[in-house]
């Protein structure tokens, strides 16, 4: 029996913290309601799709091919990224272009999202820095897996 | 024959009472939850774009559960599996019955009393029905045929059953001190002062008492501290076999219970319906002085008063379930009969010797 009542104190500790907790970020919550701003909000929840939190430099969201200045594609079409690609889900056919100083388009580029695993040796091993990512898009959602393949059109942001 | 109007009346009435504070207090769980584990919880249930703090969560609950898909597994005893779920919730809910809700008022010439039951025999009758709320229980995990429902089922009868008795020792104590069973009669006695400054409310009269029963009474809910019956998260309890509507009145009786004994807690440790100093003219305050109120007024504050006490205790068994992991059963088993019981004797013990010496 003495076992028993010797954690009762401990008991009234547990019932005393989540009590606190409840009573502070009511009144945290209540301040907000009338237009008051406290030190910290009473919940840490991010309300997510209309609220999001600011992504980190490094962080690695859905690929970018990136332009040129006069808008095609910096590609070059060396299958650098096809090749280190662990998860094979990258695919080119190159094309030519007039310009010598070019040469070589993709005239198809496609990323199957459905295999990328998002490890970024793409990004690495591209020599252009042709793509990217960097486009902050998190949500790729299709119904179907033949639209998780993404093509050129749908990858130049 | 305008008396059974008046008693349908008042019967719907309770029941439409305790339906919508169960529908009300399964947001304050999620809700309150939310807070203290410093979240927002449910908030997105909208009507036409209004959320009023995710007050419409119950109906979509309700909604949902309703269009679920009632599974009756080929092995289960068919009768006794859909029994139990109404065994269980009718015998919680047959217990508001008892509880007075406000005094007696004069309406169209006739006297009213603001509950269902005036029984001799309060307090038995609430244990009584308490007790045979193990049926349910029993009967779900029976007939479940699955060997570990029974399990559930027998680990909460013998729970139950435990708890029962030190529930019980705990009341003893205030059968000694109040002057009868009746419940309309416990709260008026309630309304008295003691010292002539204090409300001789049943906390100050059996401190240690109330402890055993809210103890007793907590185990009773098979909530989380004392959840072994259910074991949701790990070991398998008696409605395993259960879904969809029948679930969904398991899932009330346990909300059901929360507010009964609010209720009797309420009722038999916190003055019922009584407000402190508030007597049928309006307030007299014991360091002098006081308030006239119109007859209307009063009682629309006692029953305010009775709301907000079920509501404050309903909160705080809230916080209990969001505060204590759950016992082990050893532990459990250990709570109730070396601690509860050997307390609920030395309550009786403690109150017979003062009562007498008195």
């Amino acid at each position: 029996m003495m076992k028993s009542v010797g954690y009762l104190g401990e008991i009234a500790r547990g019932a005393l913290i989540t009590s606190r907790h409840f009573f502070v970020n009511m009144a945290r919550h209540t301040l907000a309601l009338v237009g008051l701003r406290t030190r910290r909000p009473g919940a840490v929840t991010i309300q997510y799709p209309e609220q999001r939190k600011t992504i980190a430099p490094r962080h690695r969201s859905l690929h970018r091919l990136v332009r040129r200045e006069d808008g095609r594609p910096r590609c070059v079409a060396c299958m650098l990224c096809a090749t280190v690609c662990p998860s094979e889900c990258i695919s080119i056919e190159a094309g030519e272009d007039p310009d010598p100083e070019i040469q070589r388009v993709p005239s198809r580029y496609t990323i199957d999202l459905a295999r990328c695993c998002f490890c970024g040796f793409c990004v690495e091993a591209c020599p252009e820095d042709a793509i990217r990512m960097d486009s902050g898009i998190l949500e790729s959602a299709e119904r179907s897996r033949g639209e998780l393949v993404y093509e050129k059109e749908d990858l130049l942001g | 024959m305008s008396e059974t109007l008046i008693v349908l009346v008042k019967v719907v009435l309770s029941v439409v009472w305790l339906l919508s504070l169960t529908l009300f207090l399964t947001w304050v769980e999620r809700k309150e939850s939310a807070v203290i584990q410093d979240r927002i919880g449910a908030n997105r249930a909208s009507i036409f774009g209004v959320r009023v703090f995710g007050l419409f969560q119950p109906f979509a609950d309700a909604i949902k559960m309703m269009f679920k898909e009632d599974f009756d597994p080929s092995f289960v005893r068919r009768f006794l599996h859909a029994l139990a779920p109404f065994l269980s919730f009718f015998c919680v809910a047959v217990t508001i019955a008892a509880v007075p809700f406000g005094p007696a008022v004069r309406l169209w010439g006739r006297v009213v009393d603001l509950r269902v039951a005036d029984l001799e025999a309060g307090i038995p009758f609430i244990l009584a029905m308490l007790s045979l709320g193990v049926y349910g229980i029993l009967v779900g995990g029976w007939a479940s045929n699955n060997r570990f429902s029974l399990l559930g089922g027998m680990r909460g009868a013998a729970q139950l059953i435990s708890y029962e008795v030190a529930l019980g020792l705990s009341l003893v104590g205030l059968v000694l001190v109040y002057p009868s069973l009746r419940m309309s009669s416990i709260v008026a006695f309630q309304g008295g002062l003691i010292f002539g400054a204090l409300p001789r409310w049943g906390i100050l009269l059996q401190p240690l008492g109330f402890f055993v029963f809210f103890v007793a009474a907590l185990a009773e809910t098979k909530r989380v501290p004392f959840d072994l019956p259910e074991g949701e998260s790990e070991i398998i309890g008696f409605y395993a076999e259960y879904s969809g509507l029948k679930w969904g009145l398991f899932m009330m009786t346990d909300f059901l219970e929360v507010i009964i004994v609010s209720c009797l807690a309420v009722t038999l440790y916190f003055g019922g319906w009584q407000v402190p100093w508030l007597g049928p003219e309006g307030f007299r305050f014991p360091w002098g002085g006081g308030w006239a109120l119109p007859r209307v007024a009063v009682v629309m504050l006692q029953v305010f008063g009775f709301n907000l006490k079920v509501l404050l205790f309903c909160g705080f068994q809230v916080l209990l379930r969001w505060t204590y992991p759950r016992f082990r059963y050893d532990q459990l088993m250990d709570l109730g009969w070396k601690v509860l019981v050997p307390l609920g004797f030395l309550n009786i013990l403690g109150t017979a010797l003062w009562v007498g010496l008195k």
